[in-house]
């Protein structure tokens, strides 16, 4: 009987679950094994900070070794979230310090991070392993330095697109002669110098080196002797491809290339002489991930030669200088695609060339695999889309970006609602979904009839009535986050089904047509939400109408009220 | 269905649910166009009717983080036209520090322009005839201004193309004796 089922083969049992949706699971099954399951656990996933507070997270899993904690709104990322709006760490590393616990690792993203908070994590965790913060801002070098420094078991240092302060010291200088034991070091997003030698001396001294990414500070000349020490890398990013190719460092540098043999993925370029390219072909034939996106001023022809060396590529972002010809080059070329984002490289309106619909077909008709996508483009049309859908039933994500907003399919001017019912009709998997373009409610309905297994939705510019967000709303069942912004969505909508934002994560709605009054009224209503107002024009006005349009609403399911760090600006309701 | 159009959708028949008095705000403007959006959000584009506004000119669009926009922004090129040159040239602002170091790579581009610099004034004379040059610009209003009046950095930000004006044009932008130099003054070398 299950009743005198030891707890240690239980717990034994549990240690083959990872996802940590599995572990949900599990530990409602039974108290006993809700027991077993929060005192074994021990990484934990926090999709949204203020859902729970970290006192309670602690008193349930007290062996929590991996945290992961996500802060801001998705659409924080595009400038619509004001920056002290919230998603502070600071209260997370206190409450776990004050608790004793043995936290490893830490993973944070659209998060405020401090100088301050890095120290405590340096000090207070000895056994403290591994940093991943992605998309964070609030802290400097000197954080860096703290962590550096203190941390004596440190395995991974993961900084991804991060706004870091740059004070000049020499934090990669911090890290003890000691210090042997990193296996990952990303630095790329730095804006500063760094120190060379000391790079140079702590690659050498750590021999289980697998992942380096530099930033634009370190030089070809330095790579190349930085590669003679870690020919085991696995992951590389380069910083600065600056060099006259007739030179001796670069004939070091493609002899050295050829030595590396285990590196598969390749990043950076963050300064370039299209003319070194050659130098990597070397490594091209091995590569299953290669980023290129943050590497401005390459033409098509010339990536089109590096690309056509990458005949394992499952994984290629881009600028769209690549152009469609380029597209066509990868089509033919990387047929074990499986991931691919183009972005924009004219955000300024000079007038450089972009990719189109049939760079996008293209790709569907070679790429066979390809399941997640990221592409902005100049124009779309319902016949592309509609092609890519044939070809491409096994998208996961699928994010497409129009340059205008509301652009009509480029050919017949009609919305582009066929287009993207077609892709949510033949993608029976899709769980992330971007739309772009002028559209009508019947995109939505096609939602909600066909994306059965969609749990993240992005609108922008999008939709006639509420009609459209209904649709959504009642068809899409595993729906989880839904971000929305300049679309005629309303009070009707917000309000028709309040009980479905209790299984989602989160809404975002901005410049809709959503009220103060419909707002206050779902907040009376649903106690276990919060729903947050940002008013960031008349903060002093207490007596704002009810029949206001709100600016921007972002509302979440949480089991702690409302949050005591909302600034002013943030009015929860 | 035009982006234009005020009335799509918005039957005055439908059935809606709403609150109280919420009916007003569902019928008029229910499809918030882009231009529209664009009229809220942007301050002043002559553009803005006659084509596409700029896609640079709404917030957060296109949908890209501010780190990958800084990146694709430390190469800004804008287009340099001079008054009587059959074609265009296209110069990189961020690799210039300053006025000076940008009159000097125009000057190398425009090969028979040298720099005259008189009294704060900055210009490009052509030594094959003496004709002057005044560079301008034009920002982010639409305006044209005379190059040199903000700091750099500003100027950089602002700049969407520019100019090499001849002087005896250059003339309505502003007027003051030689000894006086004022902002947006023209004189001649």
């Amino acid at each position: 009987m299950l009743n005198y089922f030891p707890e240690e083969v239980l717990e034994h049992v549990f240690d083959f679950l990872t996802s940590h949706r599995d572990r949900n699971a599990v530990s409602l099954v039974c108290k006993s094994w809700y027991a077993v399951e929060r005192f074994s656990r021990e990484k934990v996933f926090i999709g949204n900070c203020y859902t729970i507070s970290p006192e309670r997270l602690i008193a349930r899993f007290p062996r929590v070794r991996s945290l992961t904690l996500k802060g801001k709104p998705h659409f924080a990322d595009f400038n619509l979230v004001p920056h002290d709006w919230g998603g502070y760490v600071q209260p997370w590393i206190e409450s776990m310090a004050k608790a004793g616990v043995n936290l490893e690792e830490l993973r944070l993203k659209r998060m405020l991070v401090s100088d301050e908070s890095l120290d405590l994590l340096a000090n207070f965790f000895p056994n403290f392993k591994s940093l991943v913060l992605v998309s964070c801002d609030g802290f400097s070098t000197d954080g860096l330095a703290a962590i550096a420094s203190n941390c004596r078991f440190l395995r991974e240092l993961d900084l991804q697109e991060n706004e870091i302060e740059d004070r000049r010291g020499q934090w990669l200088s911090c890290f003890p002669d000691s210090c042997t034991s990193l296996v990952s070091l990303n630095f790329a997003c730095l804006k500063g110098e760094v120190n060379l030698l000391s790079l140079e001396r702590l690659v050498a001294r750590c021999r289980n080196l697998r992942s380096l990414r530099v930033n634009h500070a370190v030089p070809l000349d330095a790579l190349q002797r930085i590669l003679a020490q870690a020919p085991q890398l696995v992951d590389l990013g380069i910083g600065s491809f600056v060099h006259d190719p007739d030179s001796e460092i670069y004939n070091k540098i493609e002899t050295g290339m050829q030595k590396c043999t285990s590196i598969t993925s390749l990043s950076g370029f963050l300064d370039v002489t299209a003319r070194c390219l050659p130098a990597v072909y070397t490594i091209c034939r091995h590569l299953t991930s290669l980023n290129l996106s943050y590497a401005p001023g390459i033409y098509s022809d010339e990536l089109v030669k590096l690309i056509c060396h990458c005949n394992k590529l499952e994984r290629l972002l881009v600028l769209d200088t690549i152009g469609d010809k380029g597209l066509g080059v990868v089509a033919s070329t990387c047929k074990e695609l499986q991931e691919l984002r183009v972005f924009p490289s004219d955000l300024y309106g000079v007038g450089n060339a972009a990719v189109t619909e049939e760079g996008l077909v293209a790709i569907s008709a070679g790429c066979r695999k390809l399941n997640s996508i990221l592409y902005f483009c100049e124009q779309m049309t319902n016949a592309a889309l509609i092609m890519v859908a044939k070809n491409c039933p096994n998208f996961i994500r699928f994010r497409l970006a129009t340059f205008n907003p509301t652009a009509p399919d480029a050919v017949t001017m009609q919305p582009l609602d066929e287009g993207f019912g077609a892709i949510v009709k033949s993608c029976k998997g899709l769980k992330r979904l971007s739309v772009s373009g002028l559209l009508t409610d019947q995109v939505f309905l096609y939602m909600g009839r066909y994306a059965k297994q969609l749990e993240m939705l992005s609108i922008a510019f999008a939709g006639d009535s509420d009609k459209g967000m209904l649709y959504v709303l009642n068809g899409c069942k595993k729906l989880k986050k839904l971000e929305i912004r300049d679309s005629p969505f309303g009070n009707a909508a917000l309000l028709a089904d309040m009980g479905k934002y209790e299984t989602m994560r989160s809404l975002w709605m901005s410049s809709c047509e959503v009220t103060l009054g419909a707002c206050k009224t779902l907040a009376q209503k649903m106690p276990r939400l919060n729903v947050e107002v940002i008013n960031e024009s008349d903060q002093m006005e207490a007596s704002v109408d009810d029949k206001h349009k709100v600016e921007k609403m972002y509302l979440y399911r949480t089991l702690v009220g409302p949050r005591k760090d909302a600034p002013d600006f943030v009015w929860t309701l | 269905m035009s982006p234009e159009s005020e009335t799509s959708g918005g039957l005055k028949t439908e059935l809606t649910l709403g609150l109280p008095g919420d009916l007003q705000v569902q019928k008029s403007g229910i499809k918030r166009g882009f231009s529209e959006v664009v009229d809220l959000k942007l301050v002043n584009d002559s553009k803005a009717e006659s084509q596409p506004p700029s896609t640079t000119q709404v917030v957060g669009w296109p949908p890209v983080r501010s780190y990958r926009k800084n990146l694709v922004k430390n190469c800004k090129y804008v287009k340099v036209a001079a008054d009587g040159a059959p074609y265009l040239r296209k110069i990189d602002l961020e690799i210039h520090s300053s006025y000076q170091d940008l009159l000097t790579a125009m000057g190398d581009m425009f090969t028979c322009l040298t720099i005259c610099n008189v009294l704060n004034e900055r210009k490009l004379v052509d030594s094959a005839n003496g004709e002057e040059y005044v560079p301008t610009y034009e920002d982010k209003d639409g305006d044209w201004m005379l190059v040199g009046d903000v700091p750099w950095k500003m100027f950089v930000e602002s700049c969407k193309r520019m100019r090499l004006m001849k002087s005896s044009e250059a003339i309505g932008l502003g007027a003051a004796a030689p000894s006086t130099p004022s902002k947006g003054s023209s004189t001649s070398c």
